[in-house]
């Protein structure tokens, strides 16, 4: 084995990713984001994409959905990390429990004449895109759905004028009866 | 409207953060004054009960607490100004969090309505600590003030200690507002480490323990950390067994090294007996420790036919580095009460003589071996020789960073645990002699050696003005090498012995040193002389800097090398310059 000079072991394994969503229900309060955050550039881990917002607020409470890559035992401990924060009340691990729904909403913003035009809003009406706003140059659309299908109609929108596109980023909630 | 004036719960912030002191049983803290925090230094000044011990430098006031800390097993309180008062804190609250010491700093800040304006000595204090805090706070409402320190408190003592920080801007520190007494209330609710083991584990883990053929126990700072009935029930629990037990580290003093189940410490620089049982072990009981790097060494060849039991508090500790077979989260002293319980009942002493024997003969090996010599004074030596004129006393230590801290730890005999101080995780040089000043004045009587390198020393080396001033008989025992011992050995071993910028040039007189500031140097350049002056260091009352000259070149074995097993260790028999070499391969090895 070729070790460089160092009495650490520097070596990394190579253990294959996974990407995973994770609920984290916390304590509305200043710096709670702040920790979140620098948790994940602290330790180095992934952040694909990290959604925020109070969702009782009589309890002061708010639900962060991040979605992180890993290996297996990183996402574990991505988890525990989260877990010890004193104002984290509870970490679900949606992609393990597999019975999670996943949305997010993006707005595009597509200008184009003619056939392009034409064309935009027959996809976006297949993709169930809704038009919030119009010219006579432009459309924007507003479109919800998992990650997929919005990477998809965004490269479909592509060659026919894409201009701009903001993402909410994912949020996630069982299904069935119970709350997280 | 009721007449507030002559409720005793109505005071300023300021005397809030003295009575919550008070109220949480502290009697020390160590602190450095400056504008934002002058109204808690008035309050301070007009009360008897809570003793202020004043640094020569922020950090010293950290170490200090953290030394109070870990010698008493109370948190240790340190104060500092707003902005270079806060930044000075950033070192002991990063090897406080690394350690898990309890330590609750309060600094000032610049009063509310200038917070963001980069007013004089602002800085976003809650902000460079919360990631060397285990949590921190700004307290921008005088009514939230006593719910927040009583919080912080609990949450630094509580589960997996660690630092706590709490800003409080000088406006709410002057404001009025109401004080109550600490509560339940006063925690998030999300916050609520779990205690007790999984009964279910236990039982996995005892049945493990029982058909064990080649066991270990490898315990950590955790049981010391969980006070002393978890030292009590390790100590029962291996006479029980009657397996061996190694420890990390910061874990030193929960067996005594006196036992005769005990094997050393374990790790980079640990005993050969210790690393063999752990790599060689068939069951491996993990308490309060966390699988470092310093432990490991090459991960993906550490003890790899092992089953592996981890108990640890944190369950974020539990499988971050190496893979277990049944990890327990809780409190080590209640998960091993529990294991010791279902042993007694339902197992019996498993039969590991042939293990013994295998111990017997790496402990032959004499891993900890060193010529002596008469002319110069070996650092091994002179670590025997403190331990040896200090046995049956009532002795705390503490150690700075290098060579002289392995060496402490190798050949110092700790029988109790919060005898032993030293700056695991952090590896701070410099924590030593403020926290031997922190120890000295939570153990006015006792005998307090920080064990020192001649580099490490120089970084808080002001501290003991502070010990002058507040006659705490600490002794520096320095082990002069002349050298960065460590950082010379690793040049040596790993960088072709090119000794960039380690050499201690230009050091000052230590015997001076210790005469400008009020305290007693002495200087050893003999091995015969060395016990005579030890003597005379213990029998003086007063701050003592020993400048004790010891071999330059000395190298700390037996070493895990670079990228290699516990089995393949390198003892200092061995380590001639061609083994050395060999070992170290990788390395552009002149050696
Ligand atoms: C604050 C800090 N800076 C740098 C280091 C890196 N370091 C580790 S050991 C060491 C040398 C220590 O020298 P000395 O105190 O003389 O101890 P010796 O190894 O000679 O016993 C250094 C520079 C450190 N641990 N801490
Ligand atoms: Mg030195």
């Amino acid at each position: 084995m070729n070790q460089p000079a160092s009495a650490y072991f520097i070596e990394e394994r190579h253990d294959p990713n996974e990407t995973h969503t994770l609920s984290v229900l916390v304590q509305n309060e200043p710096g709670v984001l702040a920790r979140v955050i620098g948790l994940f550039s602290g330790r180095g881990y992934n952040i694909e994409s990290l959604t925020v917002s109070e969702t009782e607020s009589q309890k002061h409470l708010s639900r962060i959905t991040i979605v992180t890559t890993g290996t297996p035992m990183v996402i574990v401990q991505i988890k525990h990390q989260l877990d010890r924060m004193i104002p984290v009340y509870r970490v679900v691990d949606m992609t393990l429990t597999k019975r999670s729904i996943e949305r997010e909403l993006a707005m595009v913003k597509v200008r184009g004449q003619g056939e392009h035009r034409v064309e935009a809003l027959r996809l976006a009406d297949a993709f169930r895109a809704r038009v919030i706003d119009a010219t006579t140059e432009s459309f924007v659309f507003e479109i919800t759905g998992n990650t997929d299908k919005i990477n998809q109609f965004i490269d479909l929108m592509r060659p026919l004028g894409l201009v701009e596109v903001s993402r909410t980023g994912v949020a996630a909630i069982g299904r069935g009866p119970e709350g997280m | 409207m009721s007449d507030k004036s002559h409720d005793p719960n109505q005071m300023t912030g300021a005397a809030m953060i003295v009575r919550a002191l008070i109220d949480h049983g502290v009697t020390d803290i160590f602190g450095y004054p400056g504008g934002a925090v002058l109204p808690i230094y008035d309050e301070i000044f007009q009360q008897s009960e809570v003793q202020h011990i004043l640094v020569r430098h922020e950090q010293g006031a950290g170490h200090a607490a953290e030394g109070y800390a870990r010698s008493t097993g109370k948190p240790g309180v340190a104060l500092v100004t707003s902005g270079p008062g806060a930044t000075n804190m950033v070192t002991p609250l990063t090897d406080a969090l690394m350690d898990s010491i309890p330590l609750v700093c309060i600094s000032g800040q610049v009063p509310t309505h200038l917070i963001g304006n980069d007013a004089f000595q602002e800085c976003d204090t809650v902000g460079i600590t919360r990631p060397c805090t285990k949590h921190n706070w700004l307290v921008r409402d005088v009514n939230d003030l006593a719910k927040v320190l009583h919080e912080a408190f609990y949450v630094a003592t509580s589960g997996r200690p660690g630092p706590v920080l709490v800003d409080v801007p000088k406006d709410v520190q002057f404001a009025t507002g109401t004080y109550h007494p600490p509560r339940k209330s006063d925690v998030h609710r999300s916050y609520a480490p779990r205690v007790k083991g999984d009964a279910a584990q236990i039982r996995k883990a005892v049945a493990l323990l029982a058909n064990a053929k080649r066991p270990v126990i490898y315990s950590g700072g955790g049981v010391i950390n969980s006070g002393p009935e978890a030292t009590k029930l390790l100590r029962e629990l291996v006479e029980v067994t009657g397996f061996p037990i190694t420890s990390t580290l910061m874990g030193l003093g929960a067996y005594p090294a006196s036992g005769k189940n005990w094997l050393g410490m374990l790790g980079m620089h640990g005993t050969y007996e210790a690393n063999m049982t752990m790599h060689d072990c068939d069951v491996m009981l993990c308490v309060g420790a966390r699988f470092d790097d310093r432990i490991t060494g090459r991960v993906d060849a550490f003890s790899p036919g092992s089953k592996k039991i981890h108990i640890d508090i944190d369950p974020s500790s539990i499988n971050k580095n190496i893979r277990v077979d049944v990890p327990i989260i809780g409190d080590c002293g209640n998960v091993l009460g529990d294991i010791l319980q279902v042993f007694k009942a339902e197992a019996k002493k498993p039969d590991i003589k042939a293990w013994w024997q295998q111990i017997a003969q790496w402990r032959a090996r004499n891993s900890l071996y060193y010529r002596k010599s008469n002319d110069v004074i070996l650092p091994q030596h002179a670590i025997q020789s403190l331990f040896e004129a200090t046995r049956g006393k009532d002795t705390y230590i503490t150690t700075e960073v290098g060579q002289h801290q392995m060496w402490a730890a190798q050949f110092f005999g700790f029988e109790e645990p919060h005898r032993w101080m030293t700056s695991g995780g952090l590896g701070t040089m410099g924590y030593g002699l403020p926290a031997a000043v922190g120890v000295q004045v939570a153990h006015p009587d006792s005998l307090v050696i920080d064990i020192a390198g001649d580099a490490s020393v120089q970084m808080t080396m002001q501290e003991m003005s502070t010990a002058v001033q507040y006659e705490l008989p600490i002794k520096i025992f320095i082990l002069n090498n002349q050298y960065m011992g460590m950082v010379r050995q690793w040049q040596q071993l790993l960088h072709g012995n090119r000794l960039s910028h380690s050499y201690s040039e230009a050091l000052p007189d230590f015997v001076k040193l210790a005469e400008a500031y009020g305290g007693v140097g002495i200087q050893v350049h003999k091995p015969g002389d060395l016990d005579g002056a030890i003597q005379e260091m213990i029998s003086v009352k007063r701050p003592v800097l020993f400048d004790c000259r010891v071999a330059a070149l000395e190298n700390c074995f037996p070493m895990i090398p670079s990228g290699k097993a516990h089995n393949e260790m390198l003892l200092p028999e061995q380590a001639n310059d061609e083994a050395t070499a060999k070992a170290f391969a990788g390395g552009k090895a002149l050696v």
